[in-house]
């Protein structure tokens, strides 16, 4: 051991070198990985949905969980407005239902609510599906158990745990495809919802489906019912009443068979089950101008229309809050009121101005 | 455990640490064994047995040689009153031959090894190459580096038995020199002598060792994963369809493979040397600047350097000092003139050289080719020599430096065509190719952005371009300073830190690795 005396310039340079070396490679690495990131902030914008919940002040009663038949059907500002309903849909594209479960997880960390909404549809997949997907639903979590068992359940062969942990590993070949809009949200990003909702105003008739494609086995998988089992169990250990809804929308073709199972599964766990297909005419939706995508996702008009009549169920079903009468939540409610107004002008100006929208959808997928 | 793969970056990080912070240091060799042990177990448990046997084998043998030496010449120093010189030499005589004897019934048992796993199926495919029913290959698996491990035994066995080093008593010592798992992959093919010098001595922390390794370690990665698996993906689809790119094509096969080859084999040795630096271990180098030579045997002096010193030494010289080869010499001189009989012995064990290389490059009969090659280009090289020296002399191109650069593009073209054969692994094709580069003139297809359909994209070539000037630079001052760079970097330490950061950053963004990249093994795996 050196006295303070025998230590040289150079023995002190070394180890503060070293130390300022490891520093700036700890910097730089998480400056990158936040550069090269996608940052789903135009065009495909589910990525950005399930982190946005992490933002929001507010406490929800209602939390929805599921895919686009959720987020992009279900207006939250529809429902405060006419029910002073606060809910959060963390839905996700492609939401597979371990997915959803592991969400619910999540949530539970935060808050506690009094419904859990979850749309069925995903029980037609046991298996994890793709990884762009899972991206796009798994990304956005923040880091607990939760986030490590949903990766585990979701990865594909081809993904790795790692990849997850430094995401930097998985995108960094993006640095060839990096737009302006990368540098402008390293450290911050826009909102792409209102509350998990995804609004789109433009309309594109329902068209004529194909005939459903007849299935060699219409059982649902082992895996997805296993978690949708485990939903329930969750949500009545937390005293949270869990409804299982399917979206009014009729494609991706949801069978009569798949409808009789979840039936039987409410029957058997004393949950409800609402098949909205079967309710279009009541929720008072017209495919001609409701939907913006030919019948696969409803747009504004519908998504106030379906949130409309939730909101009704919702409210005569359970003791929630008016939150319209608690200002501290109220207040924060105006704020999403205002983004929402400001969306629907800004898309409806857009479509008055090219008979489409440019900056929304896939005519906004950037390059 | 690939080198670029995470497993194996966090088992050499763990290893590294335990072997500083919590092993003893008398004992670190001891945990380099484990390691290397576990290395190869995760690779392929039955990967063990092989190795184990090899190990054992060479082992043993040296033992009882070095004991019967011993004993035999304890009992002429003992009696050597009752030896006359005829008796003493025969006495001599005898203890050799038995000695080579325990030799060769080693080197029998590990070449064996070494044919039967990795030649056999070779053997079969030429066979039926002939027969009408052909025979079925055999299931057999080919232990990861098996020819470096067997070179490695086969000359510590030669070694013994001439006497230059004395045997290894403690077999786990012994095996850790066998297995020592970062040269296991891709070599170099170390000698006992060299390696023991600092495999089994006490190491303390040394942090410029480490950082050198470090350094070196970086280094080795950025070649790889930044150049060679880059250019590796454009490699693939210009090799795999050799009827849509011939002519100009098969020039731009030479420069990539020329580079890809480079980055992916140095780079790898860099890995290896980086790690056993900062284990505190000196492992030869491999390398010296091969694309800087101004000729092939200088070419071959730089590349590849500790096969080729193993090929002199252990075949090239025995069998041109070979009693039968002296024989052949004399009745050549004296049948056939000075000139071509001083050439006969000389010839024959060069062929036998660049054969044996050829064939351990691997079990294919393009790599035989491409040994063969090599000889021819040898020799004829060495035969035009005076014809070479009267034209530099007439026209004094010797001191210009132009001609200097004229050469090393030469040799350094010559080396690349010769590759082709690894490019294209089929002889015929590859003479083929070789000829379209002169009848078919498409030179223009190589501007119209053809080269953007090979699976690059201009971004992937102007990274791979810097990245290769870059190393270029690197060895131009080695070259022109004759020193490592990283001597100069150190000391002004604060820029050697500097230069690690961009490289491990530069290597992660830059890096051709993870999805959309095929996780391309060290070309040298193989081996």
């Amino acid at each position: 051991m050196k006295s303070m005396k025998e230590l040289n310039k150079r023995d002190v340079l070394l180890p503060l070198c070293t130390i300022a070396g490891i520093a700036l490679t700890v910097v730089s690495l998480w400056y990158l990985q936040r550069l090269l990131v996608p940052k789903y902030q135009r065009g495909v914008v589910e990525g950005s949905m399930i982190e946005e919940y992490y933002d929001d002040e507010k406490p929800h009663e209602v939390i929805f969980l599921g895919d686009c038949e959720v987020y992009e059907n279900i207006s939250t500002v529809a429902l405060y407005r006419d029910y002073g309903i606060s809910s959060y849909i963390r839905g996700s594209a492609q939401q597979l239902t371990w997915q959803s479960y592991y969400l619910l997880e999540d949530t539970l960390r935060y808050e506690t609510p009094e419904v859990v909404v979850f749309n069925v549809l995903a029980l037609k997949y046991g298996e994890p599906q793709s990884e762009s997907y899972n991206r796009m639903t798994l990304d956005g979590m923040e880091w607990s158990m939760s986030k490590w068992n949903a990766i585990e359940a979701s990865m594909t062969e081809d993904e790795n745990m790692i990849d997850y942990i430094f995401p930097f590993l998985r995108y960094h070949s993006r640095w060839s495809e990096l737009t302006a809009a990368d540098y402008e949200h390293v450290m911050d990003k826009d909102p792409v919802t209102i509350n998990g909702y995804y609004m789109r105003t433009d309309i594109m008739p329902e068209a004529v489906f194909p005939d459903p494609t007849p299935l060699v086995d219409y059982t649902l998988p082992e895996t997805s019912m296993e978690y949708l089992e485990r939903m329930a169990e969750l949500c009545e250990q937390n005293g949270i009443e869990l409804i299982l809804i399917k979206a009014p929308t009729l494609y991706p073709y949801w069978y009569e068979q798949w409808d009789d199972q979840v039936r039987d599964f409410a029957d058997a766990h004393n949950l409800t089950y609402i098949n909205y297909i079967y309710l279009r005419d009541q929720i008072g939706l017209d495919m001609t101008v409701d939907t913006y995508d030919a019948g696969l996702h409803l747009n504004l008009t519908g998504a106030e229309k379906f949130a409309d009549f939730i909101g009704q169920y919702l409210t005569d079903s359970f003791d929630l809050t008016d939150y319209r009468e608690v200002p501290e939540v109220a207040r924060l409610w105006e704020d999403d009121i205002l983004f929402y107004d400001q969306l629907r002008d800004a898309q409806n100006a857009e479509l008055a101005q090219y008979g489409e929208l440019r900056s929304w959808g896939a005519n906004a997928i950037e390059s | 455990m690939l080198f670029t793969s995470l497993p194996f970056i966090v088992f050499v990080a763990a290893l590294i640490l335990v072997y500083y912070a919590f092993t003893p240091y008398k004992e670190r060799w001891a945990l380099l064994l484990m390691a290397s042990l576990a290395f190869y177990f995760f690779a392929d448990p039955r990967y063990l047995i092989f190795i184990g046997v090899t190990a054992l084998t060479a082992y043993v043998f040296a033992i009882i040689t070095e004991d019967y030496n011993a004993k035999r010449k304890a009992y002429l120093k003992a009696n050597k009153e009752s030896f006359d010189t005829d008796s003493k030499k025969k006495y001599k005589n005898t203890t050799a031959r038995v000695t080579k004897l325990l030799m060769l019934l080693a080197l029998l048992i590990n070449l064996g090894i070494l044919a039967v796993t990795k030649y056999t199926n070779f053997v079969i495919d030429t066979m039926n190459s002939w027969r009408t029913e052909p025979l079925s290959f055999v299931n057999i698996i080919v232990p990861m580096g098996i020819s470096f491990y067997t070179f490695q035994t086969v000359s510590y066995s030669i070694d013994i038995c001439r006497g230059t080093i004395k045997a290894q008593r403690n077999f786990l010592k012994f095996l850790l020199f066998v297995s020592f798992f970062p040269q296991l992959v891709q070599g170099p093919i170390s000698r006992y002598e060299d390696l023991s010098q600092t495999l089994y001595e006490p190491k303390k922390f040394e942090f410029q060792n480490v950082s050198y390794g470090f350094m070196r370690i970086l280094w080795g990665y950025f070649k790889k994963l930044v150049v060679a698996d880059r250019l590796v993906i454009a490699l693939k689809t210009l090799t795999e369809s050799p009827d849509e790119y011939k002519g100009a094509y098969v020039f731009v096969v030479m420069m990539l493979y020329a580079a890809q080859l480079y980055c992916d084999f140095t780079g790898g040795i860099d890995i290896t040397i980086g790690i056993a630096q900062m284990l505190g271990i000196t492992v030869k180098e491999n390398f010296n600047l091969p694309y800087f030579s101004k000729n092939i045997k200088e070419y071959w002096n730089r590349w590849h350097i500790t096969m080729g010193t193993w090929f002199t030494d252990y075949i090239f010289y025995p069998l041109s000092v070979s009693p039968t080869m002296l024989k052949l010499s004399k009745w050549s001189r004296q049948h056939l003139g000075n000139a071509v009989g001083k050439r006969v012995t000389v010839y024959i064990s060069c062929f036998a050289v660049w054969l044996a290389t050829g064939i351990w490059h691997g079990a294919a009969w393009h790599f035989v080719v491409w040994g063969l090659m090599n000889f021819v280009v040898i020799m004829a090289s060495q035969e035009l020599e005076p014809v070479y020296a009267k034209f530099h002399g007439k026209f004094h191109l010797k001191e210009k430096k132009g001609y200097a650069i004229f050469e090393i593009a030469r040799t350094f073209l010559l080396m690349s065509s010769l590759k082709l054969f690894d490019c294209y692994r089929d002889v015929g094709l590859t003479f083929k190719m070789f000829g379209s580069m002169f009848y078919t003139f498409n030179i223009g297809k190589l501007f119209n952005g053809s080269l953007l359909e090979l699976g690059l994209t201009s971004a992937d070539y102007e990274v791979a371009a810097i990245a290769i000037v870059f190393i270029f630079l690197v060895s131009l001052y080695k070259a022109l300073i004759g020193e490592d760079i990283r001597v100069f970097l150190y000391q002004k330490y604060p820029l050697f830190v500097l230069v690690c950061v961009v490289l491990l950053v530069s290597t992660l963004v830059f890096g051709a690795y993870g999805a959309g990249f095929d996780a391309s093994q060290f070309i040298y795996n193989q081996f």
